[in-house]
């Protein structure tokens, strides 16, 4: 009874306050212009709008073009309930139950690919195309980040694998994964996800025509997954394990909220790249979470 | 102390990769500067038990040297060149930073099999030397413009200048003559000034330098 | 201490030179200063003086043997300079100095028995040449002085490495890290395995590309082609024989290692090498200045190879040091009269040299057949004694490819030369003052000449004893 209690307990928390992340990146990019901006909770507001709206389908779309949106949205919050949180754990743990993580992370993608090329838009399945280039090279960072942690901890249950590392190779970690948020969350540099431009668009793009609880589950689901990475480098990153329960998810907490302001500030003061200098960003985002593979493979060197 | 040595060789192999990254010439050039700077403090750590006046003067003429005069010669050849991006480099940018990191993990590699002195064992002191070693060989042999080259044979030079501190105790006299590389690199970018100043030799791309071939 | 005038006479001749206010009187001071090189040179050579194993820097028995070899040429080489510069409207205050200190520098490395003495000294060689080689100023010069500086720098950059390298060996095998070479030989059985078998790669490619092996030679065929012919003569006959004196002097530490049998194969192998792809390149180069490039990379090669065949393959090669850089400098000073008159070194433009300038002709093509190993010039008793030498070591296989090569060679170099010499001249501009064959142009390169073939007919006991005396240093008797 405890166990599904907790279950729903996490599910809740991480539908609950997954979008507040989008809505404190916007303040934040707000006070920095000096601006009034949104409402930190107006993505509940659209969310509330939109699951209360009506679904226009193409009549070339097949019953895809709905349940992929839905799809992804359940492997999303499924992969952030593997995520064990701070000391409290993780709801359900068995060997390998990373690679699970990953996996769905990238059943998620699938299906929001294969969403947006239901739509038979050009515009769409360039986006989908760029979106999936993209995350191959970045899905190698995040190997090799999980990597680390595997070969430091020698788990390979996320349960136990948050072991602390030394003090350079997590600070390299925390650089790596932090470009690897960025990317996989279509955030500037990599992606303006407030760009009104299609053809520069990536993520956005794919989502042009979605609409009503589709639409919302897309948002919702990219909300998730922004706070799902930022609690995985956090978490990565912060000897959380050896603290008590209570400091140890308040740390995470902050940590969590001081990675999206971090994000929110990098959005302020950067533009995005160029797409042909978009790789270079991803291979040093996988440099950096290779060496301290290395230095933790290598021992004391 | 070798904590503090790993520190500024591991800095160093760091801008070891932002030199092979990067295609402003500015920031090459930077990096090279810190990175002479963060080498030139290396005797210090080394021998900071028994400080005398030759190792200051050692540590006072590279850190000028290598820091500060040669980047400062290099970012005025840069300025008359006029020029300041590499733009299709031999080896991409890309490329060149996956052979970085290649060369980094092959230096780490190779140190741990090499026969070293107990007091040069486990730290990053010979692996930082290798790696500098082979980044400024692929940044010699994977750039087209003059000044992206001279950086990467300074980086070489760094690399053997962090070699020779190995005999710093023994034979400090390579360190010294050490120094006298940085006069080679110094009248490579006076002959690009000079040469910039006694004609206009545009963009001062070596692929133009093809008039001799067989 | 007269050891130390070598070094110190040129020195100070370059510093006046640099302020000798009278550009028509400054290239009289090269003369000056070479006859008084080469008469102290032969003076230690008569008398040879006890050398104090110690010493870093002192006239042993193998500078004895190679020194006064490149003293002579350079005093011939200074004596044309005195008639070349005056055809020059342009300032030689440069020239004049950076040539007395390569003199200078050429000594200290010939002399220096300290490895970082000798690094210093080829780097420092390496640098002086420079002016040398930018001297005529055209965008050509730059870019092969350019090549010359990326390619030689590496090459010395690496030298240093292998200098580090063999230091540390000495100190991981529980030596003091002295380099001088007296200390490296004593401690030779206790250097470390692995440091000495890095140093001696790293030594042998840096070292090698001073001299020009292949496939370190790139710069090589550019700096030749675009220097002045005396430069050239200086380069292919003065600072290779540095570079080969430290290889031979390393490799002598190398012995004493006990890896003696593995530095051998590597100068077979890279000096076979060289030889192979001179002889190709000499086959398709329609330039004679890089030809003369070329076939100095082929006879770096033989001296590598000469010089796997222990210790009398290394006589040989001290023999063939002589030879062919006296040879080498009459083929680049004449070819560099016959580029001045032609306006340019391609054979597609000069033609019918001998009916523009005779004497220069006949000089080039008997130097010509002299390099290519034509008895009785000096490189046929070399090159034969090499070839004895490799047979009796039992290199049959590499005898046989050294002949190919040098039979290659042959059709390469007189293709080039007979096209040149024999035709209707075909000049674009006549310039009445570079078609005078005066004495000064003429008399230099056949003085070579001359004393290659007095070489190989005559060649003096003096120097056979210097040069055995110079064997029994690198490789002492047990």
């Amino acid at each position: 009874m405890s166990a599904m209690l907790d279950l729903s307990l996490r599910l809740l928390a991480w539908l609950v306050l997954a979008p507040l992340v989008p809505g404190v990146i916007n303040k934040v990019k707000a006070w920095v212009a000096g601006r009034q901006g949104p409402p930190v909770l107006q993505l509940y507001f659209d969310l509330a709008r939109l699951w209360r709206k009506g679904v226009v389908v193409s009549t070339l779309a097949s019953p895809g073009f709905v349940i992929a949106p839905a799809v992804a949205w359940v492997a999303v919050v499924g992969a952030a309930l593997l995520l064990p949180l701070a000391g409290a754990g993780a709801p359900a743990s068995f060997d390998g139950d990373v690679l699970l993580l990953v996996y769905l992370l990238a059943l998620a993608r699938f299906c929001t690919a294969w969403g947006a090329m239901e739509t038979g838009s050009a515009f769409e399945g360039m986006g989908a195309a760029r979106e999936v280039s993209y995350a191959v090279l970045a899905e190698v960072g995040i190997i090799t980040a999980v990597l680390t942690l595997v070969v430091q901890s020698g788990s390979i249950s996320l349960a136990t694998m948050f072991a602390p590392l030394p003090g350079p190779s997590s600070a390299l970690l925390a650089v790596g994964l932090f470009i690897i948020l960025l990317a996989e969350n279509c955030r500037v540099p990599f992606d303006d996800p407030n760009t009104h431009l299609e053809l520069t668009m990536i993520h956005e793009v794919m989502v042009l025509d979605h609409s009503g609880p589709p639409l919302a589950m897309i948002l919702h689901g990219a909300s998730v997954k922004l706070m799902l990475f930022a609690v995985l480098l956090a978490q990565a990153v912060l000897p959380l394990s050896e603290l008590p329960l209570p400091a140890s998810m308040g740390v995470l907490a902050l940590a969590v909220l001081l990675t999206t302001v971090a994000v929110g500030l990098v959005e302020s003061l950067t533009a995005r790249l160029a797409f042909r200098r978009v790789p270079l960003l991803l291979t040093i985002g996988f440099l950096f979470c290779l060496f301290p593979l290395l230095l933790t493979w290598m021992g004391d060197i | 102390m070798n904590d503090y040595l790993n520190l500024l060789i591991g800095l160093a192999m760091g801008l070891n990769l932002l030199a092979l990254g990067t295609s402003r010439l500015p920031v090459l050039i930077r990096a090279v500067g810190a990175q002479g700077v963060l080498l030139g403090l290396v005797p210090l750590v080394l021998e900071a038990h028994e400080l005398d006046w030759r190792l200051v003067l050692i540590t006072l003429a590279t850190v000028a040297g290598k820091g500060f005069l040669i980047p400062g010669l290099l970012h005025r050849a840069m300025r008359t060149a006029n020029i300041a991006r590499e733009l299709e480099p031999y080896i991409a940018y890309i490329p060149s930073l996956l052979l970085g990191a290649g060369a980094t993990i092959a230096a780490v590699a190779l140190a741990r099999h090499l026969p070293l002195l107990p007091e040069h064992a486990g730290t990053l002191h010979v692996p930082g030397a290798i790696a500098l070693i082979l980044t400024g060989f692929i940044l010699l042999i994977g750039r087209t413009k003059a000044i992206s080259q001279v950086c990467g044979y300074l980086i070489l030079e760094n690399g053997i200048y962090l070699a020779g501190l190995l005999l710093i105790r023994s034979t400090p006299i390579l360190v010294e003559f050490g120094i006298l590389l940085d006069v080679t690199v110094g009248i490579f970018v006076i002959g690009i000034i000079v040469d910039r100043i006694q004609r206009a030799f545009d963009s001062l791309d070596t692929r133009k330098l093809t008039a001799l071939h067989e | 201490m007269n050891s130390m005038l070598l070094i110190l006479i040129p020195l100070a001749g370059a510093a006046l030179a640099a302020i000798w206010p009278d550009r028509r009187t400054r290239p009289l001071l090269l003369p000056a200063v070479g006859a008084a090189h080469l008469a102290l040179c032969l003076w230690l050579m008569a008398a040879p003086a006890a050398v104090d194993p110690a010493a870093w820097l002192a006239f042993d028995p193998l500078a004895r043997a190679i020194l006064p070899g490149v003293s002579l040429l350079f005093l011939v080489c200074a004596c044309y300079a005195a008639s070349y510069l005056r055809l020059k409207e342009q300032g030689n205050r440069v020239f004049v100095a950076a040539l007395l200190l390569v003199l200078g520098l050429l000594s200290t490395g010939h002399q220096a028995r300290h490895l970082g003495i000798l690094w210093i000294a080829t780097e420092a060689v390496t640098l002086a040449c420079v002016p040398l080689i930018h001297f005529t100023g055209t965008p050509r010069a730059f870019e092969a002085t350019w090549k010359y500086l990326l390619v030689g720098g590496t090459g010395i950059a690496l030298s240093l490495l292998g200098s580090i390298c063999l230091g540390y060996a000495s100190l991981h095998g529980g030596g003091s890290g002295d380099i001088t070479f007296t200390a490296l030989l004593a401690h030779g059985p206790i250097l470390s395995k692995a440091w000495v078998m890095t140093a001696w790669v790293l030594l042998l490619v840096g070292y090698g590309t001073k001299m020009g092996l292949a496939p370190m030679h790139t710069w090589k065929p550019d700096t030749y082609g675009e220097s002045p012919g005396l430069v050239g003569a200086l380069l292919a006959g003065g600072v290779t024989s540095v570079a080969f004196t430290a290889i031979l002097r390393v490799k002598s530490v190398i012995d004493a290692a006990g890896e003696g049998a593995m530095a051998d194969r590597c100068l077979l192998a890279l000096g076979l090498f060289s030889t192979l792809t001179a002889a190709l390149f000499l086959l398709r180069t329609r330039d004679f200045k890089r030809m003369l490039a070329y076939s100095s990379i082929e006879h770096m090669g033989i001296l590598c190879i000469a010089s796997s065949f222990g210790s009398a393959g290394v006589w040989a090669a001290l023999f063939h040091v002589w030879s062919n850089g006296l040879t080498k400098g009459t083929l680049f000073l004449s070819a560099g009269n016959l580029q001045r008159a032609a306006g340019s070194a391609s054979m597609d433009d000069a033609r019918g040299m001998s009916r523009i300038l005779p004497h220069n002709s006949r000089l080039f093509v008997a130097g010509m057949f002299a390099i290519t190993a034509c008895p009785p010039f000096g490189p046929f008793f070399s090159e034969l004694l090499i070839v004895r030498t490799g047979l009796a070591g039992g290199h049959p296989w590499a005898i046989g490819l050294f002949l190919a090569c040098l039979l290659l060679a042959f059709f390469g170099l007189s293709h080039v030369v007979f096209a040149i010499v024999d035709g209707r001249p075909r000049l674009k501009k006549p310039d009445p003052a570079h078609l005078r064959e005066t004495a000064g142009l003429v008399l230099p390169p056949l003085a070579l000449l001359a004393a290659s073939l007095w070489l190989g007919l005559f060649t003096p006991a003096i120097l056979k004893d210097a040069w055995s005396a110079a064997v029994l240093q690198l490789f002492p008797l047990p």
